[in-house]
């Protein structure tokens, strides 16, 4: 197995990219924290509302490396759960959007004609709203919780997956594999589900990559304007926009909030731009 | 009519299609939620006479198809109802917020262009040596950031802890000038008022540059990436067999051609400003579209909502016209193709 990992051209590329190998540690390292947040952050019982009021506010020193905020809490145990709320937020968006706008942009793509009108205009449409501003106005008409702001976060993102893969079954479908398969008489579900999606998947997945990052962004911009997770559930974005207000006095408590946001988008971008270049593909 | 009109009649044509596309979707989105949009807004308190008599004045007892046409009848008639906010028409709130946020968005644009294309230019130049590497890692800064974290950054190292620029406002109460365009650089420049234009300066730096951050990046890659193409293009080779000078290679056969993709990611960036306008202005209590936004939102303010998204999506589709034209301005061969269609 490992074998013939290091004997693969693709593997090779990416190995060979300093970049891309730092995008999967940084990558490892958040999924790891988050998964094993109760047994590796100094202070778990911090996730919650109630701290240490008598360490309250203070400064990056050696007990809180990162500081505490107002309520004593541990900022940088925060922190690691906050990755833990984004990765989860991330994986459901990126579950639900992908396959709705996979399926649409492959039948658009195979189709044509009024499936194609339907889909792809419709796509414009939402494609023509600047994405946040979507996704504030649909909060605007939810209460802001966890799921709501799933929600929103995925009613923005499915277009552009229908789009890809639209591209991908437009340019599938004239390929000889299909025309054979037509040939001998396959159904078109057939072809749509075994036939193309196999060979757009690895685009597909790599654009999930490249998402993960930009979720985790646009959902800390929603939280951070007070539409999204409510305290006390530690939430990066909410943290940064708490924080914001008592600098310069208390500058850890949006600086390191602020910091862990860029680590995981730059690690899921570093990541799938290496894919991206490794498989030589487009997504 | 020339191949530019016609295509920009076409251009104009289409969105409108997308734009009434926006407006029943938004449209939708308010009317299917559950809960009454009268009630949300009188509050738990309201009589049931109250809630039923503002039902009324908003058509909310129409059939939703009915609802629609009243609300395109009105939009037509260039009223967006009333803000259930600030009790107001929304198109003068937003008539009174918009100026700020553009001037930030287009003040954000032009840093883009003005840093963007120098340092994708001179990361060309400069390929695979430090200043290359440089530009990656800016870039890479860039694109990874949120705007709201570059505001935050931003203020906190430029605005207290060495400060340089003012941390809120858009200009010196005592300068403001007499409200003509509601931009104020544009205001003050009109009125010569040039200690005044440089506040208002002073003041933009900051939010326009955090706003700008994600599209300098892109943007510099962009045309590094185009520079390097067009230098292993024939035609430059040519100019250079034939001895032309270095500067003008670089500026008329190398640079033009990347000036194309530069511009169109340019109208794409300009939905993600937009939208993040919101959060920069957030931080630097910029009195924009933004707080008016946050706030109609957090209120469930239903015309309010469908009004700024309305004339947000709006913008973005006229400046994507824009920068349409002039790509095919620069482009010969659009400008060529354009016109051998007719």
């Amino acid at each position: 197995m490992i074998g013939a990992l290091r004997e693969s051209p693709a593997v090779n590329r990416f190995v060979r990219n300093p970049l891309s190998v730092l995008g999967l540690v940084l990558v490892l390292t958040i999924v790891i924290l988050a998964v094993g947040a109760d047994v590796l952050t100094p202070y778990p019982a911090h996730r919650g509302p109630i701290g240490d009021l008598v360490q309250r506010n203070s400064e990056p020193a050696l007990v809180h490396l990162f500081g505490t905020d107002l309520m004593g809490r541990d900022l940088l145990t925060r922190i690691v759960y906050g990755y833990r709320l984004s990765l989860m937020l991330g994986v459901v968006v990126l579950a639900i959007a992908v396959p709705i706008g996979v399926g649409l942009g492959l039948c658009a793509g195979y189709f044509g004609g009024w499936t194609e009108t339907i889909i792809m205009r419709l796509t414009d449409v939402f494609l023509s709203v600047p994405p946040l501003v979507l996704a504030m106005s649909i909060m605007g008409f939810l209460e802001p919780t966890l799921t709501s702001g799933m929600l929103a976060v995925t009613a923005m993102w499915w277009p552009w997956y229908a789009r890809l893969a639209y591209n991908l079954a437009r340019s599938e479908a004239r390929e000889g594999y299909v025309l054979a398969a037509e040939l001998i008489g396959a159904s078109p579900a057939h072809i749509v589900v075994r036939e193309i999606l196999p060979n757009a998947m690895p685009s597909i997945l790599t654009k999930m990559t490249l998402d993960m990052g930009f979720v985790i962004l646009i959902a800390s911009s929603l939280s951070f304007l007070g539409l999204g997770v409510q305290p006390p559930t530690p939430d990066l974005g909410s943290m940064v926009a708490e924080g914001a207000r008592y600098m310069p006095d208390s500058w850890w408590l949006a600086l390191f909030p602020a910091f862990a946001i860029f680590i995981a988008v730059l690690g899921f971008n570093l990541l799938g731009d290496g894919l991206r270049d490794a498989l030589d593909i487009q997504a | 009519m020339t191949p530019l009109a016609r295509k920009l009649a076409r251009r104009l044509a289409l969105s409108l299609v997308v734009l009434a596309g926006v407006s029943v979707l938004m449209f939708l989105i308010a009317r299917i939620i559950p809960g009454d949009p009268a009630r949300i807004a009188l509050g738990p308190n309201a009589t049931a006479e109250a809630v039923e008599s503002l039902r009324d004045r908003l058509h909310l007892n129409e059939p939703l198809a009915v609802q629609y046409a009243i609300f395109v009848r009105d939009v037509f008639q260039g009223d967006l109802g009333v803000s259930l906010y600030t009790n107001r028409p929304v198109t003068t709130d937003i008539a009174e917020f918009l100026p700020a946020t553009l001037e930030l968005v287009f003040v954000a644009g032009a840093l883009m262009i003005l840093l963007g294309i120098p340092l994708g230019t001179l990361a060309a130049r400069y390929q695979n040596r430090w200043p290359d590497h440089l530009l990656r890692l800016v870039s890479l800064l860039g694109v990874s950031t949120p705007a709201f974290v570059w505001a935050v950054v931003l203020m906190l190292f430029l605005s207290y802890f060495v400060p340089w620029f003012p941390v809120d406002g858009r200009i010196d109460e005592a300068l403001r000038p007499e409200a003509v365009t509601g931009f104020l650089l544009i205001d003050t420049a009109l009125a010569g008022d040039g200690r005044g234009f440089l506040s208002a300066l002073h003041h933009i730096i900051l939010p326009a540059l955090a706003l700008a951050a994600s599209g300098i990046g892109q943007t510099a890659r962009l045309t590094r990436a185009n520079v390097v193409e067009a230098y292993r293009q024939p035609y430059v080779e040519m100019a250079q067999a034939y001895g032309f000078a270095e500067r003008r290679i670089a500026n008329r056969y190398a640079l033009r051609p990347a000036l194309i993709p530069a511009l169109t990611i340019l109208g794409l960036d300009f939905a993600a400003m937009l939208g993040n306008a919101f959060l920069v202005e957030s931080v630097f209590s910029w009195p924009g579209l933004s707080r008016y936004g946050v706030q109609v939102i957090l209120r469930k303010d239903l015309n309010a909502i469908v009004g700024t998204v309305l004339v947000i999506s709006a913008f973005f589709l006229i400046i994507n016209i824009i920068v349409d034209l002039l790509v095919s301005v620069i482009n010969p061969r659009i400008r060529l193709a354009e016109g051998e269609r007719r």
